[in-house]
Order: structure tokens, then C-alpha cells, then sequence
């Protein structure tokens, strides 16, 4: 069994019109590699699931989203991700707005095969008027206690970023937060993952590691080589979030057409190889720290 | 050793912070935004003994993480809290956030998510992220860096991203859960709303500030507290932990201006 492949073999899987949840936190953990070969294909009109960062501007920017279901879109430090507040401020994309628990619990009743979570979260609040079709629904058990029920949220692919992974798909993920990327391989038909290094047999290569496990081998149906494949965000154990990139290179393209193709030019159209040398080589990358406040 | 009078408006907000986890005991103190994670140190550490702290990132903490503190400065873990065990926790209502809204309206509603419209809005904010489950399920106190009518509004917040003591939107037949709001510190004033249905009310005024000064800067009306008094000044052992949370004074950026805690001293 060896679920190996490249960029371009990955992203040639996916079609136009997918819902697509990305794995990861913010700033932390995305899988960067992936997302600069969907800028780079004709793919378009995505609904993307995510606790978002980075990613989530960046293919808004190139105007392959038609829809974004989102805890939220941030950048951490940079509290709203730019390119993110530009199109929704221009009202160019359908969301759904959740609260972070709610998407949580979304992605874990599509995982478990039910059609809806019933929780307290959201009642009282704006968010079934701009979520308008969520339902309530009245406990069997007792009547006073009526809740939210979340719907599922069930994707046709996760896209994920590892630390190491094999050529079977078992993967560990370094990290003091496994974040919900389990509940991402769990709510998907299959997941695709990034790693910063591919071994033919992490039992043989990294047994110690089995606990950084996330997700079960046999959710994963694709694996594919990306040493600093989250870069601009964190790949915990190889480098931290590119702040100045983020903020000073990315960030100054948002809501400017002209700057977000110099961009294009610069960092994606290229390829990864060339991605890595515009940025000093991968050792630059490694260098970098995870910031601290 | 500061004087008496020799303490910044930032220092006295966040000995006033503190006192929203008076009594709590063992919940998860959240302070978010500088003043805040300033504040729940100080409680941890002058007399809350039983509050758990975050790093921030993944983990517990028994003592607090100062400000700007490195990898190898930062306390070792006392137990392990990722987003997952932080939803878990929350939900559990064993925890009480400190938060910086940019609307609140007389219910006590707030708004982070979007200003106006909110299929296209004129300024997106962060979302609703966390404020939804968070305030139907455990305590939540607000910290206002610049008191006015645009924070606190005339009419309903844009987007009600936590619950407050508005029945507009509860289902239905549900039984409606307590909803608990802290305090609410601002520049001005230590506010809450524990007047009679849930009104809000000056409970101190920051020295050299008026009743009528606070009320002119709220689009609603407010109640005087029954003891309102002046919020008490920073004791030299408060200060001076104070500075040891916040080695790089960070505090001194969180109000603009960085004004001294008496205003006459201006």
C-alpha cells in the first residue's frame, strides 16, 4: 500500500463546487503546500469548513470561494484575516457564521453519521437569524429543555497538515494542541495530508510517536511529501507563524487586485521549490520561532 | 515604591478587574487582552488561590504567565487544556472569561462580530468565535478600554453574539437558563447589571469622575449602585505584582494615552 503522490496529484482530485474543511487553528497547522496548489488549478466555487486562517484570504483572494462555514477567520495577533474582512465587507461570499463550540459539534455529528447535535450554544443569540436554517429541537426527556440542533457539517475532503506520515497514511502530529483535525478526518469521505517528512513505516521509523496519532490511517487516502508545507503557519517541532509575512508581505495585498497577483506571481505561480528559495530556503524557514505574547 | 497617588488609570482598571473572580474559586480564569490576563494573575495571587490559569496556548499554569514571557521564562504546565478540553470546560460552566466587546446595549448583549448590515457589513468584526457558548454557559466580565456611546449603545447591539437579559430570542417554550454577567470595568467606572430586572448600575467611579460624566457616555440609562463609592487605588503589594506580571509594561499601551489613575493629577 503506498498513498503517495505530489501537489498536483492531490489537488487534481478535487472538482469544482466541493465542500472542503481544512485542518489546523488560526495561524497553526495549515496545510499551506495544498492550498498554493488550488490557487495554482482552475478549481473554483468551493465551500470551505474551517477554524480559518490564512488560507481562507488567500482563495478568497483568488475567487475560489463561494461559501465559508467558520469558527472564525483570524490571524491571531492580526485578529481578522485581511483579505477575509475585504470580501465579506463586499458581501462576495456566502457565510455561515458559527460559534467556534458549534462547529466543533458539527463536524463531529457528520463523523458520527448523525444529521444534527443538540446543544444549548447559539440560543439567545443572533446566530439562528444569520444562520437561518438551523432548527430547534425539544428534548424527548424533558420538555423545557429545547436546543439548537446543530445540523452536520459533512465534508467531501479534509485537507490536513502533519508532522510525518507514512506511505500507509499513519501520521503523527507534534504539537501541544491536536486542535479538531481529528473531527476534520472524521466528518470527510477522505482526507488528504501534508507532511513535513514521509517515512515508508512510521512503526519502524518513529514508534514512540504513535500517541501524536490524530486519526485513523484508513481515513487517510492521500499523503503527500511537503517539507514546509504550512509555512506562512506553524508546523510545531519545525517552525513558527511568519508574522511578517503574514502581516507585512500577505497582509498588504488585501483588498488590491493588482498587489494580490504581484503576490501570485512572486510566491505561488512558481511552484513550491521556487516558493522556498523567494523565501530564503527552507533552512530560513525552520529558523523561524512561534511567537510569543 | 509608588505612592499612594502614583499609579496609572491602566494599573487601577486591572486592580478593579481582579475583583470579578472574587469568590469563584476553582474555575478557569480567563482573562483575554492585556488588562484582563493582568487582572486574573492578580486575583490568582492576592486571594483567589483556587483559579486555574491558561498559558495561552495549550496548557495550565499554576502561577501566571507574564506578559511577553519567553519560551524557557514561562512557568511549567500544571495540567494540559487544548481547544478541546477548553470547550469541554466551558460547557461544564467551570470558568469565567473576561472580555473586551465592541457594542454592549442595556440587556447586557454584546457584539463582536459585525457592525451594521450582516449580509454585507459595513465593518466585519471577528464573528460571534466563542461568545455564543460561553455566555449560556458560564460567567462572563467585560473590560472597556474607552467608555462612550458607541460601546455602550442606545438600541440593540448589531449582532447579539452573547446572551444577555433580552428574551427576544429564546425558543419557544424553552426554560431559560441564569445568564451571569460580572462586572463591567471600564475608563470610567466599575458598572454592572444587578439593578432591579437586570438594569445596569455604576457600582464605583474612577477618581475625579462623575455620575453624570459616565451617564453622558452611555447610550442607556444607568442606576446608581447603593454604595456606590471611588474605586480603591492600587496598594503597593498590588502594584508591585502588577509589574511582575507585566515586566515590559505592556499596560501602559492598553489605554490610550496612558493616563495617571487620579484625573486632577492630569
Amino acid at each position: 500500500m503506498n498513498k503517495t503522490t505530489d501537489l498536483a496529484g492531490a489537488v487534481g482530485t478535487l472538482k469544482d463546487g466541493m465542500t472542503i474543511g481544512i485542518g489546523g487553528w488560526g495561524p497553526r497547522r495549515k496545510p499551506m503546500a495544498l492550498i498554493r496548489e488550488i490557487l495554482r488549478s482552475d478549481l473554483k466555487d468551493l465551500h470551505l469548513v474551517a477554524y480559518g486562517g490564512p488560507e481562507i484570504g488567500m482563495l478568497c483572494a483568488a475567487g475560489k470561494v463561494r461559501e465559508i462555514t467558520y469558527g472564525f477567520v483570524s490571524l491571531d495577533q492580526t485578529p481578522l484575516e485581511p483579505w477575509f474582512r475585504k470580501v465579506r465587507e463586499a458581501g462576495q461570499v456566502k457565510v455561515n457564521e458559527l460559534d467556534e463550540g458549534l462547529l466543533l459539534l458539527g463536524l463531529r455529528a457528520a463523523g458520527e453519521g448523525v444529521s444534527f447535535a443538540p446543544t444549548r450554544v447559539g440560543l439567545g443569540t443572533s446566530v439562528m437569524a444569520n444562520n437561518p436554517y438551523m432548527k430547534t429541537v425539544v428534548s424527548p426527556y424533558d420538555k423545557g429543555d429545547v436546543l439548537l440542533a446543530m445540523p452536520a457539517i459533512p465534508l467531501d475532503v479534509a485537507l490536513i497538515h502533519v508532522t510525518r506520515a507514512d506511505q500507509r497514511g499513519n501520521t503523527q502530529s507534534d504539537g501541544p494542541d491536536p486542535y479538531f483535525d481529528a473531527l476534520f478526518a472524521g466528518a470527510a469521505k477522505r482526507t488528504i495530508v501534508t507532511a513535513e517528512e514521509v517515512t515508508e513505516r512510521l512503526d519502524h521509523s518513529h514508534p514512540e510517536g504513535a500517541q501524536k496519532n490524530l486519526f485513523v490511517r484508513g481515513l487517510v487516502k492521500t499523503v503527500v511529501h511537503a517539507p514546509c508545507g504550512a509555512h506562512p503557519t506553524t508546523s510545531h517541532g519545525h517552525y513558527g507563524w511568519d508574522m511578517a509575512h503574514l502581516n507585512n508581505v500577505y497582509g498588504e495585498t488585501a483588498g488590491d487586485a493588482a498587489a494580490w497577483a504581484a503576490y501570485m506571481e512572486r510566491f505561488v505561480r512558481k511552484g513550491e521549490a521556487a516558493y522556498l528559495s523567494e523565501l530564503g530556503g527552507a533552512a530560513a524557514v525552520r529558523a523561524l520561532p512561534i511567537p510569543v505574547f | 515604591m509608588h505612592a499612594d497617588t502614583d499609579y496609572t488609570l491602566a494599573e487601577l482598571m486591572i486592580v478593579a478587574a481582579a475583583e470579578a473572580w472574587r469568590g469563584d474559586g476553582e474555575v478557569q480564569a480567563q482573562g483575554i487582552g492585556t488588562l484582563p490576563r493582568i487582572a486574573a494573575g492578580l486575583a490568582r495571587l492576592t486571594f483567589e488561590d483556587g483559579l486555574m490559569l491558561s498559558d495561552g496556548e495549550a496548557y495550565l499554569t499554576e502561577d501566571p504567565v507574564p506578559l511577553g514571557a519567553s519560551a524557557t521564562d514561562r512557568p511549567a504546565p500544571s495540567g494540559w487544556i487544548p481547544y478541546n478540553r477548553v470547550f469541554t470546560t466551558l460547557w461544564k460552566g467551570i470558568r469565567h472569561a473576561m472580555v473586551t466587546p465592541v457594542q454592549i446595549d442595556q440587556w447586557a448583549q454584546t457584539n463582536i462580530s459585525a457592525l451594521g448590515d450582516f449580509a454585507k457589513p459595513k465593518v466585519q468584526m471577528l464573528g460571534v468565535r466563542g461568545f455564543p457558548g460561553n455566555s449560556i454557559s458560564h460567567k462572563n466580565s467585560m473590560l472597556i478600554p474607552a467608555h462612550s456611546k458607541r460601546v455602550f449603545v442606545a438600541d440593540e447591539v448589531d449582532v447579539v453574539c452573547s446572551v444577555g437579559y433580552s428574551n427576544r430570542y429564546w425558543p419557544e417554550g424553552m426554560r431559560v437558563p441564569e445568564i451571569k454577567i460580572g462586572i463591567i470595568v471600564t475608563d470610567l467606572c466599575v458598572m454592572d447589571f444587578g439593578g432591579p430586572d437586570h438594569a445596569a448600575r455604576v457600582l464605583s467611579l474612577h477618581p475625579g469622575v462623575t455620575f453624570e460624566a459616565v451617564q453622558a457616555a452611555t447610550g442607556f440609562a444607568l442606576l446608581r449602585g447603593p454604595d456606590m463609592g471611588t474605586t480603591p487605588a492600587p496598594t503597593a503589594e498590588q502594584l508591585a505584582i502588577i509589574r511582575r506580571l507585566d515586566p515590559k509594561d505592556q499596560r501602559s499601551k492598553a489605554i490610550k494615552g496612558n493616563p495617571p489613575g487620579q484625573r486632577q493629577a492630569a
